[in-house]
């Protein structure tokens, strides 16, 4: 069980509320398809991925972006425990997916510049430390279901 | 891990582009930075385990002089290292023999620092922190801390 204090939830909930997820989930997605190519194994089904202008533009990765961020969303309204409310998705990325849960991480931390970019100097040490807490809880619990 | 020639072009212009003063460029760019706080200021407090190496200082805070010139010592390594990219092994050899001898750093801080640094270079240049431009710092990163950190 994981603690969290108020300030804590605040700043993940502040930082969520003033997000576009349109935005920001492709954005995640797209950066890490680019900068750690072996992800791209994971989207054979998604069409033309040869390039980096090509995962920009595909409209498949652009959904796919916007439903993680939705993903998450889920985390962020049930902070207090997020290792239940992820427990069939964990099931979903490993028995059907086949992702390695490595791979959450990257994903988190180009996440992470993606939102550091938007906020900028908003984006301090404090607040970075807790998005990032928050990403390593929600990364553990897609992982907890893996035998 | 090998740096491609498009690799090494791509951050030689970014790092050009990010730096107003070619001769100086780790403390302008640490001076341009500085309200965004730091990347080794940052690890610090984001990543308390990195303080243990630094337990000498009474002062780990961002204003103190010795994290402020640390700070400025290691973007000053990574600039040296931007115009010595073509030959990192042997431009990195007295930083590494100092990290694997003396200072016997957890090569693992060093891909926290490097996650640091990314992020304040996102911080400071949203735009021009492109996914491409993002690949290729990520990979020329771990390659100065790989060679900085195994002994030869």
């Amino acid at each position: 069980m994981v603690a969290w204090s108020d300030q804590e939830r605040s700043i993940i909930t502040s930082i969520f509320s003033n997000l576009d997820y349109n935005d920001v989930g492709p954005k995640a997605l797209i950066r890490c398809l680019i900068v750690y190519p072996w992800t791209q194994r994971y989207f054979a089904s998604f069409g033309n991925l040869y390039n980096a202008d090509a995962i920009k533009t595909n409209p498949n990765i652009q959904a796919h972006g916007t439903k993680i961020l939705h993903g998450l969303d889920r985390a962020v309204k049930n902070m207090d425990d997020i290792k239940t409310t992820y427990a069939e998705l964990s099931v979903l990325h490993s028995e059907k997916l086949h992702v390695d849960p490595d791979n959450f991480k990257l994903l988190a931390d180009c996440l992470t510049i993606v939102i550091a970019a938007k906020m900028g100097s908003g984006f301090t040490p404090e607040i970075q430390e807790t998005f990032q807490k928050f990403l390593a809880v929600v990364v553990s619990a897609l992982g907890k279901q893996y035998h | 891990m090998n740096l491609t020639a498009k690799d090494k072009n791509t951050v030689r212009t970014f790092w050009a582009k990010i730096s107003t003063n070619a001769e100086d460029i780790g403390t302008d760019f640490c001076l341009k930075i500085k309200s965004f706080f730091p990347p080794f200021f940052r690890m610090l407090v984001v990543y308390p385990q990195t303080k243990t190496y630094f337990s000498h200082w009474k002062d780990p805070s961002p204003s103190s002089a010795p994290v402020k010139k640390h700070g400025a010592t290691v973007m000053a390594g990574v600039a040296d290292a931007v115009a010595k990219i073509d030959d990192l092994r042997a431009g990195l050899l007295s930083l590494s023999e100092l990290h694997a001898f003396t200072l016997r750093v957890d090569p693992a801080n060093f891909k926290v620092l490097s996650h640091n640094i990314l992020v304040v270079l996102a911080i400071s240049f949203p735009n021009d922190f492109t996914p491409e431009v993002h690949v290729a710092m990520d990979k020329f990163l771990s390659a100065v801390f790989h060679l900085s950190l195994m002994s030869t």
